[in-house]
């Protein structure tokens, strides 16, 4: 009990020595026009690494290890179903229609053939799955990035995709399963979330040993990843 | 002699045909090579990196520019560099990027790559390549090569990962090296940084 009041304790410390750092990192002519926050970033990326070490990445670990590939395989067609809606009403508000029937039929069919939407049926079936939310209709709407931020738990998002993921949670039918049952809400959000970072478990030996600065190498990567994505996996080519 | 000149004569043919191979092409020619021989090696799936780092050499770094990858990496300070700074560059930051790709084969699980449709202008010498990575059980990742036109035949000058340039995103890193200790500063940094990887990796395999 003293260690966890500790640890409350520990990180009001460093909430309060982040929010200094803020406030002098305004004050200072920065070098790095997109990311003016990088001190309390990198403080709050250093908060994210240490809980990742001794507590998210051994679960997805576990998990990783322990469970068939067949069932990982339905675990993510489940959640990428209950996203399918959501994908599809953002392919509508940037315009593009026909994209959003097939997010659309993508969910119908996975959700009766494909067995509440364990299996990806779609796919196979030639109605690609993509990849939209309310941070990349904002970007087509003509909102600018904004600031980087490293947030807890999240990870990092600029301020547009910040707003937009408020968006999205608000939209995600994972979240609003409350309304049934917290725990069964809970399970269901822990659940996506130790599936998405095993996801990830192969990029990071990549990242530790490819990057000089782990920090700004996934900063930058979140930025070009974010383009592309918002360009549908077409942007247009940057002057060197 | 009549013979010697046949043999040349067909040599030359041989030359120029691979040369002017098609870049897309190329990019599957090499990845089905390379994917050909990660299948039937168990170390290299078992994470092997100094196997899969031998197998890079071999098959991929010939038909890579990393003069120009480094260049585009280090961006406008590279003019600032002499030839004999940008030599050095080019050599560490080669080591760096062969270390990140045959970490990435060593991560293969039954991946199979598709190839995008390819149309190209006549004459044109800067092409985009692109291609998908399936995996069983999760997403496609898009990966794409840039390539260009020399003398040499087709090169690969930067390779993007879901959009990520493993080239261009080092630009920020490597200018934040060279503000704090000139060009110098940068090639002692990624030299490091690829000795410790190499030290590391020692450990390893003595275990």
């Amino acid at each position: 009990m003293k260690s966890f009041a500790g640890g409350i304790n520990a990180c009001v410390k460093i909430f309060a020595g982040a929010a200094l750092v803020l406030s002098v990192a305004q004050v200072l002519a920065d070098e790095n026009p997109l990311d003016p926050y990088e001190g309390f970033n990198r403080a709050m990326y250093t908060v994210n690494d240490a809980l990742d070490k001794v507590a998210i990445k051994p679960v997805a670990k576990a998990y990783d290890v322990a469970v068939p590939l067949p069932v990982k395989a339905s675990v993510g067609n489940f959640f990428g179903n209950t996203g399918d809606l959501w994908i599809g009403a953002n392919s509508a508000l940037q315009g593009k229609f026909s994209d959003a029937g097939s997010d659309i039929a993508r969910l119908l069919i996975n959700s009766t053939v494909g067995i509440f939407g364990l299996f990806d049926v779609a796919s196979e079936l030639g109605f690609e799955k993509h990849e939209e939310d309310l941070g990349q209709t904002l970007a087509v709407w003509g909102a600018p990035s904004g600031a980087y931020f490293f947030w807890p738990f999240i990870g990092p998002r600029t301020l547009r995709d910040t707003v937009g993921w408020l968006g999205d949670s608000y939209a995600d039918p994972v979240w609003s399963a409350r309304k049934r049952s917290i725990a069964v809400r809970n399970s269901l959000v822990a659940m996506r979330f130790v599936d998405i970072r095993a996801s990830l478990l192969p990029a990071d030996k990549i990242v530790d040993e490819a990057a000089l600065d782990k920090y700004a190498y996934i900063r930058d990567a979140y930025q070009q990843r974010r383009r592309n994505q918002i360009y549908d996996g077409r942007p247009p080519r940057l002057d060197d | 002699m009549k013979q010697l000149f046949a043999f040349l004569f067909a040599g030359l043919i041989a030359a120029t045909a691979l040369a002017q191979e098609a870049p897309d092409a190329l990019v599957m020619k090499i990845t089905d090579e390379v994917l050909d021989i990660v299948r039937k090696d168990k170390d290299i799936q078992n994470g092997n990196t100094r196997k899969a780092v031998e197998l890079v050499d071999a098959r991929v770094l010939p038909y890579f520019n990393f003069q120009h990858m480094t260049a585009l990496a280090v961006g406008k300070d590279w003019r600032k560099a002499s030839a004999q700074q940008q030599q050095q560059l080019t050599a560490e930051f080669k080591t760096l990027l062969v270390r990140t790709y045959a970490n990435a084969l060593t991560g293969y699980k039954n991946q199979k790559v598709v190839y995008k449709p390819f149309k190209m202008a006549p004459g044109e010498t800067d092409v985009l390549v692109r291609t998908e990575v399936l995996q069983p059980g999760s997403k496609p990742v898009q990966l794409d090569y840039s390539l260009e036109k020399l003398d040499a035949g087709w090169k690969v000058y930067d390779m993007t990962v879901a959009g990520i340039s493993l080239v261009t995103n080092y630009r920020d890193q490597f200018a934040q090296e060279v503000r704090n200790g000139g060009v110098d500063g940068l090639i002692a940094t990624i030299s490091a940084k690829n000795k410790s990887l190499e030290s590391n990796q020692g450990k390893v395999d003595k275990k």
